[in-house]
């Protein structure tokens, strides 16, 4: 447990992602999924983020010509962090634009009843 | 399906939803829709089955009693199930990753594993080889510059697949108008609020945009997030004036036009500095003076570029999502 309050940005990024995921699971709305998606995502970031940062020192930038690492915190970890952003950025808009697809076709988000239309329709065919 | 109370209509909540609704209870509806069901119910005649009811297993055999079940009855089954299971995977995991964390070494400590010698090198020797001021720029656009490419290839690959999901078909006049009627409902058309204030803070935000892209070696910023500004500010402009003045000067062909352009560049000259860099040659690109605005050899033009890719994939998104065409 003390170890939890050692590493507290890492707890709240776990229990965004855990929220984020039980969304994901949980609710039948598609649009709601994408939202717990986009969840699991941030809490990545957090993640990340927090890995990076070292106490009291400045951000990756130099300043006065001073390249000594004892000066400045990971920059390793950003560049992550925004990779993972422009990558979920474009899944999200993929995800949301199948889905109106999807809404245009069978009137509805509920993800089992597509499911079952989806189905009938292949019994048709 | 719930059970139905006899003496619903005296109930509290039904006062409230009627009196909510303005005398037209939607309590009501729900009552007629499952009324509704319930004869649908009788009219199919459907019994459904256990699939654990032994006797009839016994009597035709257990592949013969898996075609009685009724779907129906499967389907609610699993739906339990799969509600209980999935809170189950759930609080598993979410107590696997809490318990790895409570093993972490403590938050801000330089002393951890993740600083290592790799970021100890991009600190300490990405000015002379990169000649960006920003560490984290000098290394996604001069160390990680593949990924960088691959990253502004997924953004353009995601706008292509937007585009082939929501685009209208062009030719037909009549989804055509609808399309315009659609769109005229939901959105905000001749706002005069709208259209003063975009009219003062649109400069602004371009400005600001093209000083984040322009200073990205320099400061915090960059291509990404230069762009993204770049394309709320389209956004902004698009919503206040309508589809008429932005479909004069951003149309289908200049986004192309751009993202051509400049994801062709970016391939270009990566694919040149990475061919001399990997058989040793020398490159004739100047590094200049850190800290100048012209310095650090590719790195700002490739923040240009990638600052044009986003600002174009944003602004797409947006119209293709709003109406699904540029005019």
């Amino acid at each position: 447990m003390i170890g939890l309050f050692n590493n507290l940005e890492a707890t709240t990024a776990i229990i965004v992602f855990g929220i984020g995921f039980t969304t994901l699971m949980l609710n039948r709305n598609m649009i709601k999924k994408i939202i717990g998606f986009d969840m699991m995502d941030c809490g990545m970031y957090l993640f990340l983020a927090s890995k990076g940062y070292i106490e009291g020192r400045l951000a990756p930038i130099v300043v006065n010509g001073i390249t000594d690492m004892d000066a400045y915190i990971n920059p390793i970890p950003a560049g992550l962090v925004l990779t993972g952003i422009v990558v979920s950025v474009s899944v999200s808009a993929v995800m949301l634009s199948l889905t109106i697809r999807l809404y245009r076709k069978y009137h509805t988000l509920d993800i089992d009843e597509i499911m079952m239309r989806a189905r009938e329709e292949g019994d048709d065919e | 399906m719930s059970k139905k109370r006899e003496d619903y209509e005296k109930s509290f909540w039904y006062k409230i939803s009627s009196f909510v609704n303005d005398g037209k209870s939607f309590a009501t509806k729900e009552i007629k829709e499952e009324k509704h069901i319930v004869e649908e119910d009788k009219s199919i005649n459907i019994v459904p089955m256990s699939p654990w009811d032994t006797e009839e297993i016994e009597r035709t055999g257990l592949y013969d009693s898996y075609k009685h079940w009724s779907f129906e009855g499967i389907l609610k089954r699993a739906q339990k199930f799969y509600g209980v299971f999935s809170v189950l995977v759930c609080v598993l995991i979410i107590g696997i990753l809490l318990y790895s964390i409570s093993k972490l070494p403590r938050f801000g400590n330089a002393e951890n594993p993740v600083n290592n010698e790799v970021s100890k090198r991009y600190i300490e020797q990405g000015i002379e080889e990169t000649g960006a001021v920003n560490i984290v720029t000098g290394m996604i656009l001069d160390y990680r510059a593949f990924d960088t490419l691959g990253e502004s290839h997924v953004l353009f690959t995601a706008c292509i697949v937007v585009f082939i999901l929501l685009r209208l078909d062009s030719k037909d006049q009549k989804t055509l108008e609808e399309a315009e009627a659609d769109d005229r409902n939901f959105e905000p058309k001749n706002d005069t609020i709208l259209q003063k204030v975009t009219r003062l803070l649109v400069p602004p935000v371009f400005i600001f945009g093209i000083y984040v892209i322009l200073n990205g070696h320099l400061s915090p910023g960059g291509g990404f997030s230069g762009g993204a500004i770049i394309g709320a500010g389209l956004i902004l402009y698009l919503n206040a004036f309508g589809f008429k003045k932005t479909g004069k000067f951003f149309t289908l062909r200049l986004h192309k036009i751009i993202s051509i352009i400049a994801l062709g560049f970016y391939s270009l000259s990566k694919s040149y500095s990475f061919f001399t860099g990997a058989n040793h040659l020398e490159s004739f690109i100047p590094k200049g003076t850190p800290g100048n605005i012209l310095s650090s050899g590719l790195i700002l033009p490739l923040n240009i570029a990638v600052g044009m890719v986003v600002a174009c994939t944003m602004y797409g998104f947006y119209v293709m999502f709003r109406k699904g065409g540029y005019k």
